[in-house]
């Protein structure tokens, strides 16, 4: 195929190679640092097993309850105006900027023992910091941004015209979100449900903050990561390695998934 | 006629301030400059708009009055718009049959309904397809039969033919006017062809007022406003089909090009620009062109320009060629205009 005239001036690609090189650089530094050798007795010991296995699951379940509080909050943010509607849609994005040690001492002074929820979490006989919930918890508080960052656009993006239509056909708002709204906005559900997962899986400072890190309990992926790097460097690079991987299976997931979306329409 | 809606409906912020009603059955057209309200006025009844004030009732039920107002989905309006806007995801069964699931109908019914009302509109062999995969044209006819699936007790219709290919419009024309029959309806529009041959009333809206309101007919016949008589400034000759053109019932035969095979002996509209027409003192002789002799009946110049009345007939000719033939209200003349220039409609 002859490549149509870009327009874009030399020196850009030249500095978009060097961009790409500093991102691309660090991972193929991991690549060469691997132990080979001795990879798979690195990542199948009884503590990194556990940790992957911690982090997969609270990932998922975290990744679920974004989906749960995520949706209704970018519909409320997208769709309807209320008074401090912008103050809002701001403290919801600050986890995103805010450091996650930050983050992790919020959630300790919210649902800790001395927390604001504390006190009447443990009259029901709920206690959550340093448990696995408390992991949940802490992936949830970081990754819920990135999931109501990207539907809000991509409801914006498809406007309310579908929505208007459905109505003058006689359909109720819940009929039009479940039959309508929701449909169209599919691949932008998936692809914000990614980013959250991904996020939740590389969380490390709200999760040691807030959860601690117990093997098997609250001891996620990059933990085990941080903790083996003090003892043994080659399991922390064989399990970096692993992280990368887990990371990039499930992008490509999600980039299938939505691509399959848009050839069937 | 009994009366099918009764509304009226001030809107400040976008200066619009009207009154109006339907008769059961009736179709009118809502015509006038961009910006002049129309779309409002369809938004206002379809519940999208809020009114700052007025109310509305469409047989019986209250569509807003004051500061209550029904929802969009229990008003019973239903909406088509200039774009389709069938649901992507769905087949185009599934969207001629979501008016119906959501009126409850079960899904059997509800199927069955959309495929008679894609029948009702040509288009039952697309039952199967994707809105993706259809022509303007195709989509515009099952947003057609999806918006009439509802049953609505008032269809309003938003320039419903203005995105379409010059080539589809008139066949999707003929099916509005079909679906449209016994229906009340509210089709805001661009084209006089639209109205003259969709409404049976037209309503001139204009710096959000209404400046006109009247028969199709005679509105473009006899435009009182400024808007309607720019709009209508078109010869309007009713009568018959013949082969190669139209017969009035007076006995004038107008040649015209015909697109298309016309069925013979139906009433049809022949239309023709004022600027295609030629004036002449003697009858010409010898040209392939429509002759009609009139009497004229009054002069009208704009610059270089000067229109010649004669009765519900004009002419556009410059001002020097008026001067040059010395016509002036009273005067015999003859118009002729070339069978090419002359567009026949069927009424």
């Amino acid at each position: 195929m002859n490549a149509a005239y870009s327009g874009v001036p030399r020196w850009l690609i030249a500095v978009a190679a060097a961009g790409a090189l500093f991102l691309v650089l660090p991972l193929a530094a991991i690549v060469l640092r691997v132990e080979w050798l001795r990879f798979g007795e690195l990542i199948t010991s009884d503590s990194s097993t556990a940790a992957l296995l911690l982090s997969l699951q609270t990932s998922a379940t975290s990744t679920v309850l974004c989906v749960l509080l995520g949706v209704p909050l970018a519909f409320a943010l997208a769709r309807t105006r209320f008074w401090g509607q912008r103050v809002l849609r701001a403290l919801v994005l600050l986890p995103l900027v805010l450091p996650p040690v930050v983050g992790g001492i919020a959630l300790l002074y919210t649902f800790g023992r001395q927390g604001l929820l504390g006190e009447s979490l443990r009259i029901l006989g709920v206690d959550i910091a340093f448990s696995t919930t408390a992991v949940v918890l802490a992936q949830t508080f970081v990754a819920l941004p990135f999931l109501v960052l990207s539907l809000e656009g991509a409801l914006r993006t498809a406007g309310t015209r579908y929505e208007t239509v459905a109505a003058t056909l006689g359909a109720r708002p819940t009929t039009v979100l479940l039959r309508v709204s929701l449909p169209l906005v599919g691949p932008g559900i998936v692809a914000g449900a990614v980013l959250s997962f991904a996020r939740a899986l590389g969380e490390f400072g709200a999760t040691l903050t807030f959860a601690g890190s117990l093997q098997g309990v609250t001891r996620t992926l990059p933990l085990e990561i941080y903790l083996q790097r003090e003892t043994d460097a080659d399991a922390a690079v064989a399990l970096s390695l692993v992280l990368v991987a887990v990371a990039v299976i499930v992008v490509a997931l999600a980039h299938r998934i939505q691509e399959g979306d848009a050839r069937e329409p | 006629m009994p009366v099918s809606l009764e509304c009226s409906a001030r809107i400040d912020a976008r200066n619009v301030d009207v009154r109006l009603s339907v008769a059961t059955g009736e179709t009118v057209a809502v015509m006038g400059p961009n910006g002049a309200g129309k779309s409002t006025l369809l938004g206002v009844l379809a519940g999208l708009v809020r009114p700052d004030h007025g109310s509305a009732v469409l047989d019986g039920k209250t569509l807003y009055d004051g500061g209550a107002s029904l929802p969009p989905y229990a008003r019973g309006v239903g909406l088509l718009a200039q774009e389709a806007l069938l649901f992507p995801h769905l087949s185009v069964l599934e969207n001629v049959a979501f008016g119906p699931r959501c009126a409850g109908v079960p899904r059997k019914l509800a199927r069955a309904r959309a495929h008679r009302w894609l029948g009702e509109v040509d288009a039952a062999s697309l039952a199967d397809r994707r809105p993706a995969s259809l022509s303007g044209g195709q989509a515009q006819r099952v947003a057609v039969a999806r918006a009439l699936a509802t049953e609505p007790s008032l269809l309003l219709l938003d320039e419903p033919l203005a995105a379409l290919d010059i080539s589809v419009a008139p066949m999707l024309r003929r099916t509005l006017r079909r679906v449209l029959d016994g229906r009340s309806a509210i089709i805001v529009t661009h084209d006089m062809v639209d109205a003259l041959l969709l409404a049976d009333r037209v309503i001139v809206i204009d710096g959000g007022r209404i400046v006109e309101d009247g028969p199709t007919r005679s509105v473009l016949e006899r435009p009182r406003s400024s808007f309607a008589a720019s709009l209508a400034g078109v010869n309007l000759i009713t009568g018959t089909t013949v082969p190669d053109g139209v017969l009035t019932p007076t006995g004038l035969h107008l040649a015209a090009m015909m697109d298309e095979e016309l069925p013979l002996g139906e009433e049809a509209a022949a239309i023709f620009s004022p600027r295609a027409v030629a004036v002449h003192r003697a009858r010409p002789t010898g040209s392939p062109r429509n002759v009609l002799a009139v009497t004229i009946t009054d002069l009208e110049q704009h610059g270089a320009r000067t229109t010649v009345r004669a009765g519900h007939l004009s002419a556009e000719i410059t001002t020097a060629s008026a001067a040059e033939l010395d016509v002036e209200p009273g005067v015999e003349a003859f118009f002729s205009v070339k069978s090419a220039e002359v567009s026949v409609y069927l009424r």
